[in-house]
């Protein structure tokens, strides 16, 4: 959509062809863009997989939204003559108020639910009096601008302060001091509540000597309900994102398609005091004495064992083969895992240089992926490395599928086992796509909201 | 009667919106180029073909010419550069 609007305003009529059940996103799309009669026509979903004749049906077919053939839309979109409401598209100022009406609770409380200004869990409605309460855990001006966010590449991005970000830490039951980690990860641009139809999430880590600060959790339940911080910081970085960005709506600003539950929250800290390895912080070129929050985009997939036992390295290969090659993982370990590791004469590096030249697959099943070929192989055939290589290869040659700065390792947990989670992770700003979605600064220093 | 309370609104601040015209249409695509654009997504290539085909079957006087961007998803403004400089019109298609 965001093409074909650029293509008109070039001075080339376009039509952009969408399947059915982008209808209402392309509306809205259009509509916020300031082209709302662009001749937009319709196939029916899916076109993945369906063969050349059955997508000439589809051409020689009727357009499902618009009930009239497919082809006579884009033959009439490009050739009939502009009305007056295609010449002047749509100009229009949108507000949102810094206070709403003043109502009863109980009638607030449906207004969050029926704007969808919720997760459909209870919250704390954002009076006066919590979110000054809130501002009050920063020096941060509440009008300073934190960031930009979206839904997806091609929508608009809102803008949001600091004080919206306080709004809805309240409405998520964060304590104020939790509020600088929201405010550092509010600040990657990066929203958790991506409207891809990929149903990702995002997974914060938190490190540093905040984690001891607000009491978070990286014992036992580490990644459960069992923390207040750790809940509600996730939950308050869900409705941020959700309410800054203009929405997350099925049909509309969200078209995840099996929904993800890591979407209400997904907010970790790492056991760095029990873990034989620098923490992921220092990795990146943080101070240990830094407080940082790094996000990671992904929440599709989740492989989990127990070890390391004699078989690891098949069970490892076997796990890393079955992730979903766009999205690679944080390989999550109890501090247990992690000194098994250490035994086994590992480091944290060459553990995960273990992982990449480990993981491969014949040429023919990477690339036989819905991601893969729509995302990394324009980027293959344009020669850009690793792609081009992997591309080259025969269907039956084993090729790597990620390169050791694709993989992150993170200790967390309660030692009450030696479990281990692969959970599908990218670190964002690293891999194709991932630049347009966020700022590019995936770790962000906590110290500097406080 | 139950009190009445303020909350602050949760939403950010949406951009202004500015009207767009549309692009000037021709009378007729005959003799017109049209660029066919595979926007790479999984299995376009295999609709843009067939929508070339339909053209060249229903339409032959219409010139098609496919052409793709470098990478999904992202800008490609070289691409734009050369269909508003030769193409008369243009289709997108088609994800998922």
């Amino acid at each position: 959509m965001g093409l074909a609007l650029a293509l008109e305003q070039q001075g080339v009529p376009t039509i952009p062809v969408s399947t059915h059940v982008f209808a209402r996103l392309a509306k809205a799309t259009a509509l916020a863009a300031g082209m709302p009669t662009i001749r937009n026509v319709f196939v029916p979903q899916p076109v993945v997989g369906r063969s050349p004749g059955e997508l000439r049906a589809y051409i020689d077919g009727t357009d499902p939204v618009h009930k009239r053939p497919f082809m006579q839309g884009v033959i009439e979109g490009l050739t009939r003559p502009l009305d007056d409401e295609d010449l002047k598209g749509a100009t229009f100022e949108r507000s949102t108020p810094r206070l709403l009406p003043p109502d009863t609770e109980d009638n607030l409380r449906q207004l969050f639910i029926e704007n969808h200004w919720t997760d459909f869990l209870p919250i704390l409605l954002p009076t006066e009096e919590r979110v000054e309460a809130m501002l009050k855990a920063t020096k941060q001006p509440r009008e300073r601008i934190v960031g930009r966010m979206r839904p997806t590449a091609f929508r608009e991005a809102w803008e949001f302060d600091v004080e919206k970000v306080a709004v809805n830490s309240v409405m998520a039951g964060a304590r104020p001091e939790y509020l600088p980690v929201v405010l550092a990860m509010a600040s990657t641009g990066i929203s958790a509540r991506s409207s891809s139809t990929t149903s990702w999430a995002t997974i914060s880590l938190v490190n540093g000597p905040i984690r001891n600060e607000l009491g978070m959790n990286a014992g036992i339940g580490a990644m459960g309900p069992y923390n207040l911080a750790n809940a509600t910081i996730g939950r308050a970085f869900a409705l941020t994102s959700q309410n800054v960005q203009g929405g997350s709506v099925p049909g509309e600003t969200y078209m995840g398609t099996l929904g993800n539950w890591l979407n209400y929250t997904a907010c970790f800290a790492e056991a760095e005091e029990r873990s034989p390895w620098t923490p992921f912080h220092v990795d990146h070129g943080f101070k240990a004495t830094d407080s940082t929050v790094s996000v990671f985009f992904g929440g599709w997939y989740t492989h989990s064992g127990f070890g390391p036992r004699e078989t690891w390295q098949d069970r490892f290969r076997r796990m890393l083969v079955a992730t979903d090659f766009y999205s690679p993982p944080i390989i999550v370990m109890d501090p247990l895992v992690a000194r098994a590791f250490v035994d086994l004469g590992f480091t944290k590096r060459s553990l995960i240089e273990w992982c990449a030249a480990n993981a491969k697959l014949p040429a023919r099943d990477y690339w036989d992926d819905q991601w893969t070929t729509t995302l990394l192989k324009p980027l293959a055939v344009a020669g850009v490395e690793p792609y081009a290589t992997r591309l080259k290869a025969a269907p039956d040659d084993p090729i790597e599928i990620f390169t050791p700065d694709d993989i992150n390792i993170v200790v967390t947990g309660g030692e009450t086992q030696g479990g281990f989670r692969m959970l599908s992770g990218r670190y964002f700003g690293r891999g194709p796509g991932t630049s347009i979605l966020g700022n590019n600064a995936p770790t962000v220093n906590i110290d500097a909201w406080r | 009667m139950a009190e009445k309370i303020t909350v602050h609104d949760p939403r950010g601040y949406p951009p202004k919106v500015v009207g767009k015209r549309l692009a000037n249409r021709p009378m007729s695509l005959d003799g017109k180029i049209v660029y066919l654009v595979d926007c790479l997504f999984d299995n376009s290539d295999a609709f843009i073909e067939q929508l070339r085909l339909w053209f060249a079957e229903h339409l032959p006087a219409v010139i098609t010419r496919v052409i793709k961007p470098r990478e999904s998803w992202v800008d490609d403004p070289d691409m734009r550069a050369k269909i508003a400089a030769d193409g008369n019109a243009a289709i997108i298609g088609v994800g998922l």
